[in-house]
């Protein structure tokens, strides 16, 4: 089918046109995705959240170029994606680094193009925005999962790739560690400022992180609404516009806030 | 002993050792109870292992039957290690050959000794090939196996860092197979040197297998066909510390987190 690609507007880095992804399962079509508009602008990060299993990671992996959509079409820089590339990076839940390479050997995977001296330089440094010294030579199974997490977002950034993608990154972390990783990302993500699109399936903390929150609805996922996150960082989670907006979000999912 | 409690470093050793010294105390005081005429004790035994040392023949049988495990594994793994491995990267290929290798697998090596005896004459080659077979397919197996079933996730970053397809195969799924082909070779290891013993008692004159079934035949010498048992399990057991070394090596470590 035709789809005609309009030139992005000034400051588009990705944007989702009409995509739908529709899969074949036991003789039955299953409609995962329907009609997903999104517009990401350079530098921004954006937070899905939704239900469990409404399509959000579907989304993610078409966004990454692991699945192809059924129709529609999703372009970075005004390019149509058309499979995974290292100029984009997806960042998985867990058990994503390579657990028979040591932590230095993980983030230098993506440069093996590189010399010697500047992918050594280039791991040095990322080892160090991660905050993971002194263990350059452990291996992930010595690892807490937060650090495990650390080494997998080092491992991504190295590459230096305009979009980070990210599945739930801190789904399987305890509550603390989950609050002290999205400090991390954020202070990562100032220093590097790359576009981020980050699903999850908590509100809490898709508040806290993004500029801008896409809500999605069940099976078959659509995008109910984009909330803008007006707070500047640090962002005080106890403020009443925080509350405001977190509330407003609970309430379009249509959870009552209260147990 | 509490289960849970982290034995001692010399409980490690000593509890072990002295089953073992109970079992052979239980031997020694069998054979004397019973007032046998046959079997040996462990003295006895002692006496034939330094009967054979003297003579040489042990280290000569010793040294011919690893030299057999040695090539008929070694060739085993040299062709079964890449065709699992590619087997398990083309699935197609594999839904080809897999009946035809589940059919041939379950055939005991014991089965295949006329086959072997046909094809290669009594001798050497006709152990090696029993030991081949018996060692190939275990390797064949752990590597489709261990391909097969390489988390997707480890693909899909591959990919995205931009490897080629043969990248991917050498820089991801090869290392994260290489815990399920150690463990392979490991078991086939040790079919291997349970079959180079029944492959010497029958085709060929030379080696521990044929000195079991020798001393028995050249007049009845039980102390050296239980000397030779004895040997077998020593090796057999030497053989096994080797791979399991190999599993505690750091990069494959993670692949053995509750293997011993």
């Amino acid at each position: 089918m035709g789809v005609v690609t309009t030139p992005p507007a000034i400051g588009t880095k990705l944007s989702v046109d009409h995509v739908h992804v529709v899969f074949k399962r036991d003789g039955k079509t299953i409609s995962v995705l329907e009609d997903i508009n999104l517009e990401v602008r350079s530098g921004e990060f954006i937070c899905i959240v939704g239900p469990s299993g409404c399509g959000k990671s579907t989304l993610l992996n078409t966004m990454a170029g692991f699945l192809a959509p059924t129709s529609g079409s999703v372009n970075i820089d005004g390019e149509a994606v058309r499979g995974p590339d290292p100029r984009r990076i997806l960042v998985f839940q867990e058990r994503g680094v390579f657990p028979w390479l040591t932590v230095e050997e993980n983030i230098g995977f993506g440069l093996f193009r590189l010399p010697r001296a500047e992918r050594d330089q280039r791991i040095a440094r990322y080892v160090e925005l991660v905050r993971l010294q002194g263990f350059e030579k452990a291996y992930p199974s010595d690892l807490s999962g937060g650090m495990r997490q650390r080494v997998q977002v080092a491992r991504a950034l190295a590459v230096n790739p305009d979009v980070l993608f990210l599945d739930e990154p801190f789904g399987a972390l305890d509550s603390i560690t989950r609050l002290l990783m999205r400090g991390e990302l954020l202070r990562i993500w100032e220093a590097e400022r790359n576009t981020v699109i980050f699903v999850t399936h908590d509100i809490d903390e898709a508040v806290q992180l993004a500029d801008r929150v896409v809500v999605m609805s069940s099976r078959p996922a659509r995008i109910d609404r984009v909330t803008t996150i007006d707070i500047p960082h640090p962002r005080n989670i106890s403020s009443p516009r925080y509350l405001e907006l977190r509330d407003a979000i609970y309430e379009q999912i249509g959870l009552a806030y209260t147990l | 002993m509490n289960s849970l409690a982290e034995p001692k470093k010399w409980e490690r050793f000593f509890w072990p050792v002295l089953a073992t010294a109970a079992l052979f105390a239980l031997w020694h005081f069998a054979v004397v109870w019973t007032a046998t005429k046959v079997f040996p004790s462990p003295l006895d035994v002692e006496k034939g292992i330094a009967q054979l040392l003297r003579k040489n023949i042990l280290w000569m049988d010793i040294a011919d039957s690893l030299r057999r495990v040695a090539f008929g594994f070694g060739a085993a793994a040299f062709l079964g290690i890449p065709i699992g491995l590619m087997l398990g990267w083309y699935p197609a290929a594999n839904r080809v050959v897999n009946p035809a290798i589940q059919l041939v697998r379950p055939i005991s090596p014991i089965a295949w000794i006329p086959v072997s005896i046909i094809f290669f004459g009594i001798g050497d080659k006709a152990a090696i090939f029993l030991i081949f077979l018996s060692a190939f397919f275990p390797i064949l197996v752990a590597c489709v196996h261990g391909v097969v079933t390489v988390p997707s996730i480890f693909r899909r970053a591959g990919m995205n860092f931009g490897l080629t397809p043969f990248q991917i195969l050498q820089k991801v799924v090869f290392p994260a197979v290489v815990p399920e082909i150690i463990m392979g070779l490991r078991i086939a290891l040790g079919i291997a040197w349970l079959v180079v013993v029944a492959a010497e008692m029958i085709a060929v004159d030379s080696g521990l297998g044929y000195l079991v079934i020798d001393s028995r035949n050249s007049g009845k010498r039980y102390d050296l066909v239980v000397a030779a048992m004895l040997m077998i399990g020593a090796i057999g057991l030497a053989l096994d510390l080797v791979f399991r070394r190999l599993g505690k090596l750091k990069s494959v470590r993670w692949g053995f987190r509750d293997a011993s």
